[in-house]
């Protein structure tokens, strides 16, 4: 058997596009989404209608454009100049003063500030609500102190778990970890197997006194050993990289990370004996695994806002619960005690998809 | 030298991989409406060269001249002259006969009518006017190689370029795809031929023999056999062989 | 120009004979637009919120009614100890914990002063910022309504008010932001598959040296096999377009004509982007990959899921060479602002240049000779 698995590395180290797949997409992934990608606000573009141009308003523009959050594009001069600022499409906000800002402030006790906000993406115009009257509330509160009125107030201490320096890497590694196990190990086995149908050589290994199993474990052993080499290199780019930890067992992690890998191959598998071309392994890899991977799982976006039925199909993908291991493992540090659930169902899956798997390469022999 | 009469005329071809050298020193001349055979063992180079001549690579050194054209510097000439059918199957199969004479018939600029009339015309010959509308894919191999060859003469070239065309068909097949050729170099037209078949060498009025990308002999089929005393093509083709190992 | 028609002729023939491609083009698009419209989605609703009530106080019962009261939570309960509402985040039973100190009432009494935490679990840092935000502006409410409780007669508010004005998308709706994207994505998908795949399938079948040894000319050649594509594009564009406008009430507030113009020119800058791909490589699977690869990288980079302004300037750099870039951008423009031509004129050079450049690329590519 072991000439049969020589074989199978030479196939993939030869092909220098199927390295650059296997190696280079991982890594490109990664640093992405560690460096480019962020759902974090900053240097939000804004405009200044300033109607009054006193001290006042002055002072607060000032403490907008200072606060890291806000870059000011420019200053407009009238109302109508408005919605030509937002419709080209370089500013997020418009902040206007109202006439005799100061003077109000001063004589009735009240002056208004007007926030437009382009709520085209709903999140960064709350964002930009929510940090834009945050400054001016604060303004406010010591404008009162100064008055002598002391308030009474509510001081509220944020706090933020696992990741403190909300960074987007540490939601997008697991999930980068999870697609990549199931592009190589389910993907490219499928289409392995199924080039080999195609060619023919198929029938070559068949005829040899290699056993069924055999072939098949010559066929995913060097597919383990490259998922288990990428999973190593991401980790070790996350770690080293974008500094983020493992809290829990890393023994843990490697374990729970071989069962999903066998889980995938062993759909690879399933996937080569129900596909007769590599073209159509490859379709329906992508659209019956790598799409709902993506979307279904968790990855990027929340499950829980998904309409139920969405939410019930991602119940099914294996995906969902690793990435939940994984986040737990990584982030929260937490023992198997809080996922030993999602373990028995991916252990589950992984049985079903093994049984499923012999059972139809067994009939295609026969 | 250059006659009008010698549609392709080859002198000091050329042509490298890296170090290796597919065709070494090429010279030879192909006769206006001349069957000529090109054979030669598996990576003897004869594939090289017939895409040199029809235009598809490009030669390393030396000069080759077919129909007038140049086919270094004009190759795109050269290709609205010649018909090509190739080692691997040339037709569309998800198209129908018919759509296949079409497609080639309008890049090549014939006009509608044109092609209609082709059509018709070449179908008829083959005996296949019924299956125009039938899928390439429905068609049996024989049949479809004598379909290649139908389109790659439809626009009436002055040189056809055959390479293996009848590789894996069966020998009546094979007998009525030499009429064809047969037919088609009476009206004037050259064919230029590769085989692994010695039987259709000698339906060639000459052949050149190909071994390690040069060329060992060049004459009529008889006046070979003469050289070499023997009896048949096949033992000619053995004789030159053998002679380079 | 007859030429072109005859190879367009063909390949619609060849696209519309074959049974497993016509689905893929028309109905897998409509699938992905359905299905990533509800799923492709940041919109924070039901968090899941625990209470650790140190105080058990009459205004500590106000604040978790406050909070129970709200749409955006989902209050599941009030523990004792901070431990316990750790461990609610840790079994992911809540996604927010908020922590009222012992003596708060007192506190707030005596110092006019107290300390609420609220505790997120932040793996997912943008809906965690998010999260906070609400609780911290809920509890921003609660402490304006104590002030005026506290003294009724003294009219004390806070002397600057701020009103937000949510244009383009008053209802918040996520799927209004989203919709527009993904109608450039699945353009974007099926049109760099078709043209990725179609050259290199006659190199496959040997079909290729057929046509390199006719007198074609490269132009004619690519003309033909980038405008059936073209064509197929622009009309699941147009499904697209009216499933937006009657699936998801998202019309199109600008030129529809202009819309159509610029996604014209951006199917240019694709196809060609897949025919490249295509003469670059010898088989199906080599070119899929590659295409898959620089689907990825365009997607995440485009600003489909995540802010450009965001990014480092390096990375906004990059998106110069990302033709996704600016055709999501024009086309949320025109779809949800209604802007025009100059709006993006700027883009929409850089994005015609862009295509004129990679379609030249395409025809240098494609050698007719070895």
């Amino acid at each position: 058997m072991w000439p049969f698995i020589k074989k199978e590395f030479f196939h993939i180290f030869r092909d220098f596009r199927s390295m650059l797949i296997l190696f280079g997409m991982p890594v490109a992934q990664v640093l992405l989404f560690g460096f480019a990608i962020t759902t974090d606000i900053k240097d939000v573009s804004i405009a200044i209608l300033d109607n009054s141009k006193d001290n006042v308003s002055r002072e607060i523009s000032n403490k907008l454009v200072s606060s890291g959050y806000f870059i000011l594009n420019s200053n407009l001069s009238s109302n109508n100049e408005i919605e030509a600022a937002f419709k080209r499409g370089d500013i997020k906000e418009v902040v206007v003063f109202e006439n005799d800002f100061a003077q109000k402030l001063q004589r009735e006790g009240v002056a208004n500030i007007q926030l437009i906000i382009d709520a085209s993406e709903p999140n960064t115009a709350n964002m930009i609500n929510a940090y834009t009257s945050g400054i001016i509330n604060s303004y406010s509160l010591e404008l009162m102190k100064k008055q002598g009125k002391i308030p009474i107030s509510i001081i509220t201490e944020p706090k933020m778990l696992y990741n403190s320096g909300l960074r987007s890497v540490f939601m997008f590694v697991p999930g980068v970890i999870t697609i990549l196990l199931m592009l190589v190990s389910a993907m490219m086995t499928s289409i392995s197997i199924t080039r080999e149908k195609e060619v023919g050589t198929m029938e070559a290994i068949l005829v040899s006194p290699l056993k069924p199993i055999q072939i098949i474990l010559g066929k995913v052993a060097p597919y383990v050993l490259l998922s288990f080499i990428n999973l190593i290199v991401i980790l070790l780019l996350s770690a080293f990289v974008f500094d983020m930890p493992i809290r829990g067992s890393i023994v843990l992690l490697l374990v729970e990370s071989i069962l999903f890998i066998v889980m995938a191959l062993a759909l690879g598998i399933l996937i080569s004996s129900v596909s007769k071309s590599q073209q159509q392994a490859m379709l329906l890899s992508m659209f019956a695994l790598l799409l709902p991977t993506i979307l279904l799982s968790g990855f990027i976006f929340p499950i829980e806002n998904m309409p139920y039925a969405l939410q019930l199909v991602s119940h099914v993908m294996p995906s969902k619960w690793f990435i939940i291991i994984v986040k737990n493992i990584m982030l929260k540090g937490v023992g198997i005690g809080y996922f030993w659930k999602e373990t028995l169902i991916l252990l589950a899956m992984t049985v079903f998809f093994i049984l499923m798997s012999v059972k139809k390469f067994k009939t295609r022999l026969e | 030298m250059k006659d009008d009469d010698h549609i392709i005329v080859v002198e000091n071809l050329v042509k490298k991989f890296g170090s290796f050298v597919a065709n070494d020193n090429l010279n030879f001349f192909v006769k206006r409406g001349e069957i000529f055979g090109f054979l030669g063992a598996n990576g003897a180079g004869k594939t090289t060269a017939i895409k040199i001549l029809s235009g598809l690579s490009k030669p390393s050194s030396g000069k080759a001249n077919v129909a007038g054209f140049d086919v270094g510097r004009q190759s795109e000439k050269v290709k609205r002259n010649i018909g090509y059918m190739s080692q691997r199957f040339s037709l569309y199969d998800d198209l129908t006969v018919k759509e296949n004479f079409r497609f080639y018939g309008g890049i090549y600029g014939l006009s509608a009518k044109a092609i209609k009339q082709k059509t018709a015309h070449l179908l008829q010959k083959l005996d296949m006017l019924d299956y125009k509308d039938m899928l390439l894919s429905k068609i049996p191999l024989g049949w479809k190689q004598k379909l290649a060859f139908s389109v790659a003469v439809m626009h009436d070239p002055a040189v056809v370029f055959l390479d293996e065309p009848t590789g894996g068909v069966d020998p009546i097949t094979r007998r009525q795809f030499w009429e064809l050729i047969y037919d088609k170099a009476s009206e004037g037209t050259t064919i230029f031929v590769t085989t692994h078949y010695m039987d259709e060498a000698e339906y060639c009025e000459r052949v050149s023999i190909m071994s390690e990308g040069r060329i060992e002999a060049l004459d009529t089929p008889s006046n070979l056999k003469k050289k070499y005393r023997v009896n048949t093509m096949d033992e000619v083709f053995v004789r030159i062989a053998r002679s380079d190992t | 120009m007859r030429t072109i028609l005859y190879i367009l002729q063909k390949e619609f023939i060849q696209v519309f004979r074959d049974k497993t491609m016509l689905p893929i083009i028309f109905v897998v698009p409509i699938v992905q637009l359905l299905i990533l419209s509800y799923t492709a989605t940041f919109e924070i609703k039901n968090i899941d919120l625990v209470v650790v009530d140190h105080d058990k106080s009459v205004v500590s019962a106000k604040i978790v009614s406050k909070f129970s009261g709200s749409a955006f939570f989902n209050f599941k309960g009030v523990v004792d100890s901070y431990e316990e509402g750790e461990n609610s985040l840790r079994n992911d039973y809540a996604d927010q914990v908020i922590v009222v100190e012992p003596g708060f009432e007192r506190n707030l009494q005596l110092e006019k002063q107290a300390h609420i935490q609220v505790v997120t679990n932040a793996i997912n840092g943008s809906a965690a910022s998010l999260m906070s935000a609400y609780s911290i502006s809920i509890i921003a409410d609660f402490n304006r309504e104590i002030i005026v409780d506290a003294f009724p007669l003294a009219n004390i508010e806070l002397p600057i008010s701020t009103q937000p004005n949510f244009w383009y998308n008053p209802e918040l709706n996520y799927m209004t932001f989203m919709v527009p994207g993904i109608l450039v994505l699945l353009v974007t998908i099926i049109g760099m598959f078709l043209s990725g795949m179609n050259l290199v399938k006659e190199k496959e079948i040997g079909t290729i040296e057929q046509i390199n040894v006719t007198p074609i000319k490269k132009y004619q050649f690519i003309a033909g096999k980038l405008l059936p594509f073209w064509v197929i594009a622009n009309i699941d564009l147009a499904i697209g377009l009216l499933m937006a406008y009657l699936v998801f009430q998202i019309p199109v507030v600008g030129s529809l004509p202009l819309l159509f113009g610029v996604a014209s020119v951006y199917l240019v800058a694709i196809l060609s982007i897949g025919l490249f791909i295509s003469t670059m490589t010898n088989t199906i699977q080599q070119s899929m990959f590659i295409s898959w690869f620089f689907l990825v990288v365009f997607i995440l980079m485009s600003g489909l899921f995540t802010p450009i302004e965001s990014m480092p300037n390096w990375a906004q750099d990059l998106n110069y060479i990302n033709p996704v870039a600016y055709f999501i951008k024009i086309n949320r423009m025109i779809m949800l602002k209604g802007s025009g031509f100059t709006d993006f004129a700027r883009d929409f050079y850089l994005l015609l240049i862009y295509a004129v450049s990679v379609l030249s690329f395409a025809i240098f590519r494609y050698k007719k000779r070895i």
